[in-house]
């Protein structure tokens, strides 16, 4: 199998070569022979990346610790599901995971998209062609799984444990589902380029896959963002790591496009910016995995430095000298269509959300690279640490924040006084009392204060939309208030799907500013001593020591404390965290020891304790308080959620061109009749 | 004033805006990013650069970490093959800390020549890699029956590692 796989990784290379020449040369010649022939060379492709990782898979399974990477990433006693998973859990492994995404991917454009855009596909599958192409060599050559040792090790060094954790299994690959998916609507708008067709045409194909991108890469932040909170044990879930950060630029960019091209859709505008997007995805999505894997910037989890960077710094270039110079033949036929009439305009709101979500892409980018700029500019390496993030991007985040409330009501073309009032004046008033309120409540802080004001604000919009929605249906069609709801969202997937991503945000962001009150208590405490503190909302909460535990587990030593907290005098479940050490099966230590900390969540707040080490029966501990967390994963969820309904086919083809464009009475609209 | 333009002001406002928090923020909260060749080189030639708070990437020397057993202090030597500076950390010791790791401390130099760490970040090798003779190192240590490959030390910086 392990032949088949290597093998089958090189007519792969083959086949992407072939799937490119007769693409190219069939949509240059227009001969549909070739055209043909490049689609099956892609779909053989894909299968052939396919088999070489199902090569993989079985040598990881069946502990083949003959090849470098199975005995790298695994050892005969690790749990099935993480041997499945060391797939993506080392370099050349993720790199054929990229590879294998790429592939079906690709496979599946061409497919599905192969007669509906017959103009755009021969360019469209050769450019996928020649990305897969691209991954597939640098894997092959430079990083080459199926890599073999002269010597075969009794067994291998296991995965690190702090990979063991579910999140691991699935964070990865979500991530990639989403970065990878970036490449789809790049090989549309480099095809839209070469034929010209720069009209609706290439954007619903790319409206999809963008789609796709996005829910992905949403819940690939996201189950990022919660193992970092469970597994590293500081507390927090973002750190403005740069590998953290490779993951949010093609996310903002990506989320700005969704956003452009509604206004391409209605108007005809912003035709470049839309590419210039589309593009920037791609190449964000390209310019992350470089950073992680290239070691040129300092971050805790990079890959180890090795030669695939060089790879991808070129087709980094490469590829930008392409599309620009592309886009620059094409600029006459990218020309808008209409112009912004009104400041105060749908278009206006959708044109600051772009301007702001491309601000932050830029700071991000910007404080990322800073270093390395640094160095070629002044020669010295300068840094910037988590407050330089924070500092530029939590103003830059409120803007966004109000923009989510304002774009979705606010009417197309020019706004009247009258449009506004009737939209905003409940939500506004919503968002006003809430921050007035919590001030009222001892609340202080000027950020936590205004986050708090515009989550009410967006989803006091977003509850209005519904409560006029469902009202006008229950009014017309005489339904029950639960099945207005479902008819409501399931005849208006993309307008309400959005509405249902942009509560999430605000749900986010609501969140995120919770973290401002967070607290941390480091205490030292013998068995039966106990700690007494008052958490950010007032409660009196006391931790009693259990002592500590010393235990022999299946794989390993674990040093553990039990901790019994009450809150007011009542009692709370019994939290614990453990110091843990693996041993591989000749009972060496493998790795450094790892951390389990113990979590009580609560709607307002988790209780989250770390085990620093122990002196004889004292436990070094820090408890910390954490506000509002589990909102964190509630709203990143419900934003993944809402992507699903935008995207999930709508049946019926009478289908509405999404947002409602024009001000009809508000009954008609969301009746949608 | 044409909508366009008046966009386009509007843009440039808030652009402008972010911009001026960037250039602020890397301001006050740039720091260097040094090797502790580096550092000796910039202390040698500006002595007031005692005091600063620097980053430095550096990899710890074997045999030379002390921790404490409450899991709250750490000291250690960190090097880069040219410099060698011992450092002190307080507050929670990172897990993927350990004897040949590659760190990133952030502190300050004191004027006894110590670094007086504030953060301690620990690259650890074989989290995503393994070390690159790491299957020398492991068939020895099959072979010869000795520790386990990670407790080998590790190999010495090259020149431009960490950067």
């Amino acid at each position: 199998m392990i032949l088949v796989g290597e093998l089958s990784l090189w007519i792969a290379l083959l086949m992407g070569l072939w799937a490119i020449t007769t693409s190219f040369a069939g949509g240059a010649l227009q001969r549909q022979d070739l055209i043909r022939s490049g689609e099956r060379g892609l779909y053989a492709a894909a299968g052939f990346v396919g088999l070489a990782s199902l090569g993989l898979w079985s040598a990881l399974l069946s502990s083949d610790f003959s090849l470098r990477y199975v005995a790298s990433y695994t050892s005969a006693n690790l749990p099935v599901v993480y041997k499945i998973s060391a797939f993506w859990g080392g370099q050349s492994g993720s790199m054929l995971f990229w590879c294998l995404i790429l592939a079906i991917y690709g496979a599946a454009a061409t497919f599905t998209n192969r007669k509906s855009s017959r103009a755009l596909m021969p360019w469209v599958t050769g450019t996928n062609a020649a990305v897969l192409l691209f991954f597939v060599a640098a894997t092959a050559i430079a990083t080459n799984p199926f890599e073999r040792l002269d010597w075969v090790p009794p067994d291998g060094r296991g995965l690190n444990p702090q990979l063991q954790n579910p999140a691991m299994a699935i964070h990865p690959p979500m991530l990639y589902l989403g970065y990878v998916a970036t490449s789809i609507p790049f090989a549309f708008a480099i095809a839209a380029l070469v034929t010209r067709r720069l009209d609706a045409e290439w954007l619903g194909a790319v409206r999809k896959w963008s789609l796709i991108s996005w829910v992905f890469l949403t819940l690939g932040i996201v189950l990022g963002m919660w193992w970092a909170y469970v597994e590293l044990g500081w507390g927090g879930y973002w750190m403005w790591d740069p590998v953290e950060n490779a993951s949010l630029l093609p996310w903002l960019t990506g989320t700005a496009f969704l956003h452009s091209i509604m206004i391409q859709e209605k108007r005809g505008m912003l035709r470049k910016w839309n590419v210039v997007l589309v593009v920037s995805t791609f190449l964000l999505s390209i310019l992350g995995t470089f950073i992680t894997r290239s070691g040129v910037i300092q971050s805790v989890h990079s890959f180890a430095q090795s030669n695939i960077g060089m790879w991808f710094a070129v087709f980094l270039v490469a590829a930008l000298v392409v599309t620009a110079w592309l886009v620059t033949l094409r600029l006459k036929d990218l020309e808008a269509k209409a112009e912004l009439e009104a400041m105060i305009s749908r278009e206006a709101a959708f044109l600051y959300n772009n301007l702001v979500l491309v601000g932050i892409a830029f700071s991000v980018l910007w404080g990322t690279l800073f270093p390395i700029l640094s160095e070629w500019v002044r020669g010295s390496k300068i840094t910037v640490g988590e407050s330089f993030f924070n500092t530029v991007n939590v103003p830059l985040g409120l803007l966004l924040l109000l923009l989510t409330g304002i774009g979705p009501l606010i009417a197309w073309r020019r706004a009247s006084v009258a449009n506004i009032q009737r939209q905003f004046a409940v939500p506004a008033f919503i968002g006003i009392v809430a921050a007035g309120a919590l001030m009222a409540l001892g609340v202080r802080g000027f950020y936590p204060l205004m986050a708090w004001g515009l989550s009410a604000f967006v989803a006091g919009t977003i509850a209005q939309e519904f409560q006029k929605g469902i009202g006008a249906r229950m009014r017309m069609h005489g339904e029950n208030i639960v099945l207005a709801f479902i008819n409501l969202v399931s005849r208006n997937r993309r307008r309400y799907g959005g509405y249902i991503v942009h509560a999430g945000i605000g749900l986010l962001f609501a969140a995120f500013a919770g973290m401002a009150f967070k607290q941390e208590h480091d205490v030292t405490l013998a068995d039966g001593e106990s700690f007494t503190t008052r958490d950010p909302f007032g409660a009196e909460w006391t931790f009693t020591s259990e002592g500590i535990s010393n235990f022999k587990a299946l794989n390993r030593d674990v040093v553990a404390i039990a901790l019994r907290p009450s809150r007011n005098g009542e009692s709370m479940p019994v939290l614990t965290s453990e110091k843990r050490q693996h041993f591989d099966s000749r009972n060496n230590p493998t790795f450094q020891p790892s951390t389990e900390v113990g979590i009580l969540t609560m709607g307002r707040q988790d209780v989250y304790l770390v085990l620093a080490g122990t002196i004889g029966d004292r436990a070094e501990i820090r408890i910390n308080f954490t506000p509002l967390v589990a909102w964190v994963w509630i709203g990143g969820i419900l934003m993944a959620v809402g992507g699903l309904v935008v995207m999930w086919p709508q049946a019926e083809r009478a289908r509405q061109g999404g947002y409602v464009t024009e001000l009809k009475p508000q009954h008609a609209e969301a009746a949608n009749v | 004033m044409h909508p366009r333009t008046k966009f386009l002001l509007g843009g440039a406002v808030v652009l402008g805006a972010a911009g001026v928090l960037m250039t602020g923020a890397i301001k006050d909260t740039g720091v260097y990013f040094l090797m502790p060749a580096e550092l000796q080189a910039k202390v040698a030639a500006d002595p007031t650069l005692v005091g600063t708070g620097v980053k430095v990437g550096a990899r710890v020397v074997p045999g030379t970490v002390n921790r404490d057993p409450s899991g709250r202090q750490v000291s250690f030597e960190m090097t880069d093959g040219a410099a060698t500076y011992p450092v002190v950390y307080r507050g929670i010791i990172p897990d993927t800390f350990s004897d040949s790791v590659e760190v990133v401390v952030e502190g300050r130099l004191d004027s006894s020549g110590t670094f007086q760490a504030t953060t301690l970040l620990a690259k650890c090798a074989s989290r995503y890699e393994e070390a690159p003779e790491g299957y020398e190192a492991m068939r020895k240590a099959y072979e010869g029956g000795a520790a386990a490959p990670h407790d080998l030390p590790a190999p010495a910086p090259s020149g431009d590692t960490p950067r």
